[in-house]
């Protein structure tokens, strides 16, 4: 359940730029979380209302844009989908690769007020 | 520094000494998530109440890789080796330390973290080998980050041209995300696990330089393909470097001592 250090780690950046904007609160968080980040989404969502509670993110709305995994075939060079870290490349089936995309865990933007 | 614990509690994390008390407890491990309850932000509705966007982009776990630099920085300019073992419970790190230990210490100078939720127990472990350790005990979170290691660094003061091993919270999926600064990272895996454990939990083994298979010597008597952990481990991973070792009868320990002296430059 690393999800709630990382909600905390949200909490924190959200609490930083509200006082840089000389805002009060946060009315939309957009995150960017890639599907090979380790994180899971549902156990994210669960820790939420423990980490944001009594913050600028408590009465937040949150945006989770998940981003697919893309990786580029160290051998011939092509890219490819990936589901799995451990997907082999659809040409060769080798599997060294480059994960190009897939891996973000990003504070896209917020909306405050 | 809140990208941390996730315990939610401020004093739950201490870093202490072997026989350190409790009251002496690392008080400067606080974390600031308690603060947002007590701040004002001077709002004083003077302004127009227009909603701003902030286009920010910033990589959630920023905090904690730039700390982990800094750690990584730290042992550059002491020439030190610092290693994160991480595994599931039970896959024999202690162990492993103990061994490693006591059969090399005589020859590289050893400094070891122990990360557990609770307990004195690991350290106490090393402490009777003689070798320096700091335990870090993390409270309810579930495995070590960068500020903890950095603060257990400074408490331990490794030597020129040492080794640092860090044992992380037994848990194969969260400390996979938090760089620690280290060096090398080496997962370790047991015949008495699944041997699918590599693409069960890829992203430690994605991350890591060193695969280490402990408890050979029970390999007659489990269903455990040591082939087809390394060809599952390869796939996630075609970088990583096997040992195939006991830890109780000796077997195969050579193989991993030499690659920890080539890696002490001295």
């Amino acid at each position: 359940m690393h999800e709630l250090s990382i909600a905390l780690g949200i909490v924190e950046i959200a609490e930083k730029e509200v006082l840089k904007a000389g805002a009060s609160k946060v009315e939309l968080i957009e995150l960017e979380i890639g599907k090979l980040s380790g994180v899971e989404i549902e156990a994210l969502n669960f820790a939420w209302p423990q980490a944001t509670e009594g913050s600028v993110l408590e009465t937040a709305e949150k945006k989770i844009y998940v981003i697919k995994g893309v990786a580029e075939c160290l051998d011939c060079n092509i890219k490819f989908d990936i589901e799995n870290i451990y997907d082999s490349c659809p040409k060769c089936n080798g599997y060294l690769k480059n994960i190009i995309q897939g891996k973000e865990l990003r504070v896209k933007a917020l909306t405050v007020d | 520094m809140c990208t941390t614990c996730g315990c939610g509690v401020t004093d739950e994390i201490s870093i202490k000494l072997p026989g350190e008390n409790l009251s002496g407890a690392v008080k400067n491990m606080q974390i600031e998530i308690s603060n947002h309850h007590e701040h004002e932000h001077g709002h004083h509705h003077d302004h127009s109440h227009e909603k701003t966007v902030i286009e920010l982009e910033q990589d959630i776990l920023h905090a904690n890789k730039m700390l982990a630099e800094r750690n990584r920085g730290y042992f550059l300019a002491k020439n030190i080796f610092a290693i994160n073992l991480v595994s599931s419970p039970g896959s024999g790190k202690t162990s492993l330390l103990e061994k490693t230990l006591s059969d090399l210490k005589n020859e590289i100078d050893f400094y070891v973290i122990e990360g557990d939720q609770q307990t004195m127990n690991d350290a106490d472990r090393i402490d009777a080998l003689k070798v320096p350790v700091v335990q870090i005990n993390t409270g309810k979170a579930c495995h070590l980050d960068s500020d903890m290691v950095n603060k257990a660094i400074l408490k331990l003061n490794p030597s020129q041209d040492s080794i640092v091993m860090i044992e992380n919270v037994g848990n194969l999926v969260c400390p996979a995300a938090f760089d620690l600064g280290e060096n090398a990272r080496a997962v370790i895996i047991s015949t008495t696990e699944g041997d699918d454990k590599p693409i069960k939990y890829p992203d430690m083994f994605a991350d890591s330089d060193v695969c280490i298979i402990n408890k050979i010597d029970l390999l007659p008597y489990v269903n455990f393909d040591v082939s087809k952990a390394k060809d599952y481990a390869l796939r996630v991973n075609p970088k990583l470097i096997f040992f195939e070792i006991s830890v109780t009868t000796g077997e195969g320990t050579d193989k991993w001592y030499e690659w920890l002296k080539s890696n002490v430059k001295k």
